[in-house]
Order: structure tokens, then C-alpha cells, then sequence
């Protein structure tokens, strides 16, 4: 523990670095393209869409939460996939990303945990420009926000600590098991369904089938995404005591995270 | 005061088997062994046991073939490895010019790699823009610095990093073979500069397979064999035991090819054809009637000892083991020296030298000595003949034996004339060896 705060205060030391490689990242991410850093709010735009024509129009919700309207559905798949898009590219990035910048392991006197920080702090930076743009739907449609949408940044700080503890955990075992790309792909996506996006917590079906609901607020990312609902669709309060408990979860996974980090680091250089 | 001190550090690398290449997170779950299955089949030592001071404001060589450590050496001082035991310090800052531009993002500007590079390195952003001018002018880039670095040649990448790490202005700098890359103009510019960090008393650990700039510019040198230090001290004393152990691993290499000779040579000796002009494409070639045969042809020093490598300024021995079929009255033994791009160097032979053959019968043996070979650097190959005055060989060995020249010395064309400077008061010049040190 204590060389934990030992490392993490080493880690502030870092962060001009970590600010110059978030802005490298960004910057690179997009050049050559026409649209720019537009991408980081077209690209969850596009999905919200085909998830509206498909379950909005065609499937129709029933859920009495969105009053019928698939315009409601709309603003509610847009507050959960936006977020859910940074948690899900930067699991997937930070698999690679010691990979990836192998040469500043072997090359250069590099402090490796900086990576997958770098990795989740950039697609922050995209979730953060597809924000507004959310608001301003949710404006247009007729939702009107409330003063706990102020509460907003609690809840990023909570997935904020939660994705970057699963982010260490996952880019330095995957070094040495490269299986964990192709399972982390899978994993996702049952992750995603089990995770309150596509359809709410509430929802009728789910009330009735006391075994799926146990299972969604077993996972963590369920209170996450509930405290972007409620912030921001519902318009009411956060639900303290469950989001406090997750944040002593992603705590501990963070905790477990780095301890897994620190113990494999020495095998990075040669390994990536 | 020393600037690097190592104590006894031992750096194991893990060779892992091909079994644990393929192993998988899946069947390290199923067999419970995560963190055992992690732990090597194989070791491999780089490093054994080495301990080393290196004093503040030196500049360090550190020579050896590859593999013999050298690297390891330099990323458990910079801090990119870890030693598996033993102890390291350094005193102050430090930077490794281990890969040039190692850093570098190909999508984004020279500009912004300056940045970011300098800031990795240690550098404050501060620091960065006051040098950045600076930066750019030694590597010679200002109209390039805003075009992104994938458009950029390995000679520009390679300059612009090496301007970076040197702006870096470390107490102790660390140099791996990066000069190896550089141009004709930019080598020059570098050393310069590595110059200029000794003048200012900064220390310097230099790896490098280049042993004249070795012995030219490091105050000590460590030799490095098999993850040990083999010899330690004066960058002369070192250099040169050095390569006498190369030379002993070359000679062993050439007496094992010199054993492959005979055989090779029965195979594509039965050539009737006594038309040398017909066979003179092949390169190794052997031909004749061997009414005179030459039997054995064996290379030695002056001393007599037997030897292919040879320096410059050494003599060399050629004798031949001789034997005639029948008495005969009309011979000549020739020689000639050939370098490896197929340039007669050097040839004789008895007539040429005014020697007129009387007899010859049974078994002999035939001696010519050259009292300093003369050759600059490289790999040579002999002829030897015997034949009649008129051409027509008895038999004649084409590039059949081989030697090498090997030296220090850097001089250029086809043959080492012996030669010596001297000038007037008026011209001043600093002998070799020690650089002045003010």
C-alpha cells in the first residue's frame, strides 16, 4: 500500500507527460480524416441510431419509462452508450496499448503504468466532446434537465477509477496471455447486455425475473450507467448507496489492478 | 566520486520453451498455475556478477562481441531493465541514447515529437522551448520540423533524435552504437559533441563495435565476454587484447575452412584440360598434370608459427611441400596475392626474380618469404604455381588458400606503403593516443 502512494505520487511527477501523450493520442487518432475529432460524437451517434431504428421503431419499447415515445428511447440509449463506449474502446485499447508503445518499454526509462492511463484518459476526452452534444438532444426532446445533472461528474469519477483499475489488470496480462484480446471482445458484448443500456432497470420484464435482476446489480457497471440515467435522463437523485459501494469496488479492482501491474512490470521489456 | 558503481549485478533473461509459447490464459486458469506458469523453463545469463565503478567526468568504453552483454550492461544503468540481483547506483541525471527516436509518433509533426521526446527524456516544457531552436538546428531540419516524422528519411529520424537526447544536458550519458547509422557529415558533428560533454567533465559510458574511436576517445575501457567483465583498463591494452581474441576465433575459423580444402579440391580437380584461359572464370580452381605437385601449402609468421591472420606490418611465410614425379629440368614457382574483390595485389615468381632452374627430383620444399606484407585490411587469396617457363603448368591452385589482414590501422587502396610524416615548426600536430583533455 504504501508503495502504491509512493508509485501514484511518483505517477504526478508524470503528468505533463501524460498530458503531452492524451494530446498526441487525440491528435493522431484523426489525422488524415476529413471529419476530425467530429468522429468522437458520429461514432456513438451512428450506433444509438441503428439501436433506435431497431428497438425504438421496429421492437417498440413497452417500458412504461419512456412513455411510448421512441424519441425518449432515443435520449435514454444515447445516455448509457456514450459511456459505455469509453469504458468498452478503452478496455480494448489498453489490451494493446504495452503492446503497441513496446518501444518506449524497451527503449526508453519509461514509467509503463502512464499507457493505460494515457489510453482512458483519451477516450475521456472523446466521451467529454460527445457530452455536450447529448445535452443538446436531450434539450431539443423535450427533456428538461434538473439540477442533478451538476452530480455528473461524481459518477465519471467513479467509472473513471473503476475502467482504470480493470485497465491495468487487463494490459499486463495480456503481455503474456494474448488470448485476452479475442476474450475481451466476447466479454464485452455480454457485458453490454447485461449492463442496463439497451433497455432500464425497471423494465417490466426484468422486475420478473428476480434471477436477472440479481445478476444486473451484481455488476458494477449497472450502478454506473443507473447514475448517468439518473443524473441525466431521470432527472432525480443518485442512488448514494449503491454507487458508494461500487466506488469501494473499483477501488479494490484498482488496487488489485496496479498490485498485478507492479508485479508483472519487470517482465514488460522483454516480453511486448 | 563515482558516477555509475555496480555491485555484483546479475541479470537473468527468461527463455521461455516453445511448450510455454503456446500456453494460454485458458489453460493457466484450468491448471490454477497463473503466476507459476509465468515463471521461465530456461535461463539465459547476460550479465554475471558485474561490478563496475565508473568515476565522474570519465568516458567509459565498453567493447565485446554481440551478445557478450554489452546492452544488458546499459539498459540496467539507464534503469529500462532490472538487475535480477545486485546493486546499482547512479549519481545524477541520466540519459540513455539507446534508440535513436524511440519514441516517436510516424502521424504527428517533428515539432510536436520534439516535445514530447524531450519531455520523456526529462526535460521540463520550459527547458524544451528554450533549446528547441538549438535542437532543430543540429539536426538540420528546420524546413522539415512541421511535416509529420513518417515522412521523414531514417537519417533525419536518426538526427533528430540523437539532437534531442544530447539537449538533454545529463551528468551521465549513455551511448549504444547509435553512431552507427549516421552519415559522413553527421558522425563527425556527433563526436563533437560527445566532445564537448567530456571537456565539461560529464560522464560518458560508450558501447560501440567501432574500437578506433573506442581507444581514440574513452579515458578506460572494459572488454565484455560471456555477461563478465574479461578485461578492464587502458583503452590500448584492452582494445588490442581484444582482438587478438577475435583474431584467435578467426584463425580457428579459417583452419577449419583450410581442413575443408582437400576435399573440395579432389572433386574438381580431375580437369585434363590444360587451358588455364578456359577455367579462369572459376574462382577456385586447381588444374594441371602435377608432373610437379604441390602437396601442401602452409602460411606462417616470420617466427614460423602457423597463422592466417596476419597485421600489416607483420611478415609472412608461404612454403610449399613439393614433389616430381620424374626429374626435370624446366620449372617455375610462382605466387600471387589477391584481394577480395579479384585486384592482383602482388606477384612473383622464381623466373620473374632471375632464377634458373637446374633440376629438380623427389620430394622438396619450396619457401618464399615476404618480409612485411604491406596489405591494408581485408581478406585475401593466394595463387601458387609451378609450371614451365613457356606457361604450361604442372599445377596450378587458384584462390585456393586464404588469409586475412587485420589491424587497427585505417588506411585505404590496395597495399600498405611504409611511410612516415613530418613537418616544420610552423605545423603542429597531436600525436595519436590521448586527446587533450582541457
Amino acid at each position: 500500500m504504501v508503495r502504491l502512494i509512493k508509485n501514484l505520487k511518483e505517477l504526478y511527477r508524470f503528468r505533463v507527460l501524460i498530458q503531452n501523450l492524451v494530446s498526441r493520442e487525440l491528435k493522431a487518432r484523426y489525422r488524415g480524416t476529413v471529419l476530425g475529432f467530429l468522429w468522437s460524437f458520429f461514432n456513438p451517434l451512428l450506433l444509438m441510431s441503428v439501436y433506435t431504428i431497431v428497438f425504438g421503431f421496429i421492437l417498440k419499447p413497452r417500458d412504461p419509462a419512456f412513455d411510448g415515445s421512441p424519441w425518449f428511447y432515443a435520449l435514454f440509449l444515447f445516455c448509457g452508450i456514450l459511456p459505455w463506449v469509453w469504458f468498452s474502446s478503452s478496455s480494448i485499447e489498453s489490451a494493446n496499448t504495452l503492446m503497441i508503445n513496446g518501444n518506449l518499454i524497451k527503449k526508453i526509462l519509461f514509467p509503463a503504468e502512464i499507457l493505460p492511463i494515457v489510453t482512458l484518459t483519451s477516450n475521456f476526452i472523446h466521451f467529454s466532446f460527445g457530452l455536450p452534444i447529448l445535452l443538446l438532444f436531450l434539450f431539443v426532446f423535450g427533456k428538461t434537465l434538473t439540477l442533478y445533472a451538476l452530480l455528473l461528474p461524481v459518477v465519471i469519477l467513479v467509472q473513471y477509477v473503476f475502467s482504470l483499475g480493470f485497465g491495468f489488470l487487463i494490459s499486463a496480462l495480456t503481455v503474456h496471455f494474448r488470448d485476452i484480446k479475442d476474450i475481451l471482445g466476447n466479454l464485452l458484448t455480454f457485458w453490454f447486455f447485461t449492463t442496463p443500456i439497451v433497455y432500464s432497470l425497471n423494465s417490466p420484464p426484468i422486475e420478473e425475473h428476480p434471477a436477472i435482476k440479481a445478476i444486473l446489480i451484481l455488476n458494477p457497471m449497472t450502478h454506473i450507467m443507473e447514475g448517468y440515467h439518473d443524473c441525466l435522463f431521470y432527472g432525480r437523485a443518485l442512488h448514494w448507496s449503491s454507487l458508494g459501494i461500487v466506488l469501494l469496488i473499483s477501488l479494490l479492482l484498482f488496487y488489485i489492478g496496479y498490485a498485478v501491474f507492479d508485479r508483472l512490470r519487470d517482465s514488460f521489456p522483454e516480453e511486448v | 566520486m563515482h558516477a555509475i558503481e555496480l555491485d555484483r549485478v546479475t541479470r537473468v533473461y527468461q527463455k521461455y520453451s516453445a511448450r510455454h509459447r503456446f500456453q494460454t490464459f485458458k489453460s493457466a486458469l484450468v491448471k490454477g498455475d497463473l503466476f507459476r506458469s509465468l515463471r521461465p523453463d530456461e535461463l539465459v545469463v547476460a550479465l554475471d556478477k558485474v561490478s563496475l565503478h565508473v568515476e565522474k567526468g570519465m568516458t567509459f568504453g565498453v567493447i565485446g562481441e554481440n551478445g557478450s552483454g554489452k546492452s544488458t550492461l546499459l539498459k540496467i544503468i539507464s534503469g529500462i531493465a532490472k538487475p535480477t540481483s545486485g546493486r546499482i547506483k547512479v549519481n545524477g541525471k541520466i540519459s540513455a541514447l539507446i534508440e535513436l527516436g524511440a519514441g516517436f509518433h510516424p502521424e504527428i509533426s517533428g515539432r510536436e515529437n520534439v516535445f514530447i521526446n524531450g519531455i520523456m527524456l526529462g526535460l521540463s516544457k520550459k527547458e524544451i522551448s528554450q533549446k528547441f531552436d538549438e535542437i532543430i538546428r543540429f539536426a538540420e531540419l528546420e524546413q522539415f520540423i512541421d511535416a509529420p516524422v513518417k515522412t521523414y528519411s531514417s537519417g533525419m529520424y536518426m538526427r533528430l533524435g540523437f539532437s534531442i537526447a544530447i539537449n538533454v544536458n545529463p551528468e551521465v550519458l549513455l551511448i549504444d552504437e547509435v553512431l552507427a547509422v549516421g552519415d559522413a557529415a553527421f558522425v563527425p558533428k556527433c563526436l563533437d559533441r560527445i566532445d564537448d560533454f567530456r571537456r565539461r567533465k560529464k560522464t560518458i559510458l560508450f558501447v560501440s563495435h567501432d574500437l578506433t574511436t573506442v581507444s581514440k576517445i574513452c579515458d578506460r575501457v572494459a572488454w565484455m565476454k560471456g555477461g563478465k567483465i574479461q578485461m578492464l583498463g587502458e583503452p590500448k591494452r584492452v582494445v588490442d587484447a581484444y582482438l587478438q581474441d577475435v583474431v584467435f576465433k578467426q584463425e580457428e575459423d579459417f583452419q577449419e575452412r583450410k581442413d575443408q580444402i582437400p576435399a573440395a579440391v579432389t572433386e574438381s580437380s580431375p580437369p585434363p584440360g590444360p587451358e588455364p584461359a578456359v577455367e579462369d572464370e572459376k574462382r577456385e580452381q586447381r588444374w594441371g598434370k602435377r608432373e610437379i605437385e604441390i602437396r601442401k601449402v602452409t602460411l606462417r609468421t616470420a617466427r614460423g608459427e602457423e597463422k592466417h591472420v596476419f597485421h600489416p606490418e607483420e611478415g609472412m611465410v608461404i612454403e610449399m611441400d613439393v614433389a616430381a614425379l620424374d626429374p626435370l629440368k624446366d620449372f617455375v614457382f610462382g605466387i600471387g596475392i589477391f584481394n577480395s574483390q579479384g585486384i592482383s595485389c602482388y606477384g612473383t615468381n622464381t623466373d620473374l626474380d632471375d632464377l634458373e632452374p637446374v633440376s629438380i627430383s623427389g620430394e622438396g620444399k619450396v619457401t618464399c618469404r615476404i618480409e612485411r606484407l604491406g596489405l591494408i585490411n581485408g581478406t585475401y587469396y593466394l595463387d601458387l604455381a609451378v609450371h614451365k617457363r613457356d606457361g604450361y603448368p604442372y599445377d596450378y591452385h587458384r584462390n585456393l588458400y586464404s588469409f586475412l589482414v587485420s589491424s587497427t590501422l585505417r588506411d585505404v587502396g590496395v597495399v600498405r606503403l611504409s611511410h612516415s610524416w613530418t613537418f616544420t615548426p610552423q605545423i603542429k600536430f597531436k600525436r595519436p593516443g590521448k586527446l587533450d583533455k582541457g
